[in-house]
């Protein structure tokens, strides 16, 4: 009857445990936004976090002995970047009809993106661990967190705020536009593209097929603007400090 | 499949090759996708086994930062006490970039045409 008391223990172990946990909670969290018509606050990441956390601390379980196991999950996260590229050269010929628009917008985007974000936070006298986490939370999140990373920001609140972002600009983004009067679905995709990497966007564009395509291709082309500027910005930064 | 998957990983790791040997301030996957992005330029196509590959593992990203999410627990203290200056940040920098770039793109298409 002892072993009873040491299974747990036994199990926390092995990496099993955090990859059935993950698994798990993400096949509840995806099922039920699909069951509630891809609602973008019910983001799967979310609330897979959210039960996940739950359940690490209802059993008072360390993250890092779950991410012993999580970790295999996490490694797939590189690759799939690269895989990135894949659906960015599907949707680069829409470049071909208005070459310098996209590319001035995507990189005056993307500095008005980590500006902004770092400017309100700072204003707001957030620490530095914050603003910099804070930076690169427009793209998506495999490329944010390895910029968190190498600006000294801290990865796992980088993927939060991203998915946060991505939130926002699910839910108001098409108000925000419709209020400035914006209706070229061109501008729309590429403009939410850009802030909000299109988490969420997908269920809502889908509605219109150039706006979807822009949106793609603006997460994409921000992705690669911000890898390169953020890391430009932030060495200017501390240079003059 | 396999070939797709060995493709991604074997230029995953000239990317962080090549940001070890330059120090260059770049995430190795984002050099990794840039080469590949390079490579379907030239070939000027995605071979259907690369596309079916890229969908399957594409179709998961999600899954594949929650592990990292979960992390955010560590910092609760953090969150907890700068959660006005991180809401702000989030809400109003996301719209305010949408607004702009929207209206950036509207202004350059115009004049363009």
């Amino acid at each position: 009857m002892d072993k009873i008391f040491e299974l747990w223990p036994y199990l926390s172990l092995t990496p099993l445990l955090g990859i059935t946990l993950t698994l798990g909670c993400y096949i509840i969290a995806d099922g039920l936004y699909k069951k509630c018509n891809q609602f973008a606050i019910l983001n799967p990441v979310l609330i897979s976090v959210i039960l996940i956390s739950t359940a690490l601390w209802l059993t008072k379980t360390d993250y890092l002995v779950y991410f012993e196991g999580a970790k295999y999950i996490h490694f797939l996260l590189g690759p799939a970047t690269v895989a990135l590229a894949v659906p960015l050269y599907k949707n680069i010929h829409h470049v071909k009809a208005a070459l310098i628009p996209i590319f001035l917008t995507v990189i005056l985007g993307g500095v008005f993106a980590i500006t902004s974000g770092v400017g309100i936070a700072a204003l707001l006298g957030a620490s530095q661990e914050t603003i910099l986490s804070l930076a690169p939370k427009s793209v998506t999140a495999p490329v944010a967190m390895g910029l968190s990373k190498i600006i000294g920001g801290t990865p796992s609140l980088t993927a939060v705020l991203v998915i946060l972002s991505g939130i926002v600009g699910a839910v108001l983004g098409s108000f925000a536009l419709n209020l400035v009067r914006i209706k070229d679905p061109k501008a729309r995709g590429l403009a939410i593209g850009i802030a909000s990497h299109g988490i969420g966007t997908a269920h809502k564009l889908s509605l219109n097929e150039t706006a979807g395509a822009f949106a793609g291709l603006g997460m994409g082309l921000n992705a690669l603007a911000t890898a390169i500027i953020l890391p430009m910005l932030y060495s200017l930064y501390q240079y003059f400090t | 499949m396999l070939i797709f998957f060995f493709v991604i990983c074997f230029l995953q790791l000239i990317g962080e090759a090549i940001v070890y040997m330059t120090e260059i301030p770049i995430p190795g996957p984002v050099i990794g996708m840039i080469l590949l992005l390079v490579s379907l330029i030239i070939k000027k196509g995605v071979p259907e086994s690369f596309n079916t590959a890229a969908n399957g593992l594409l179709r998961y990203l999600a899954l594949l930062f929650v592990p990292a999410g979960v992390g955010v627990t560590l910092h609760f203290h953090l969150i907890s006490k700068e959660w006005f200056a991180i809401s702000a940040s989030v809400v109003f920098a996301t719209l305010l970039t949408i607004v702009f770039s929207a209206l950036l793109m509207k202004f350059m298409v115009k004049s363009d045409g």
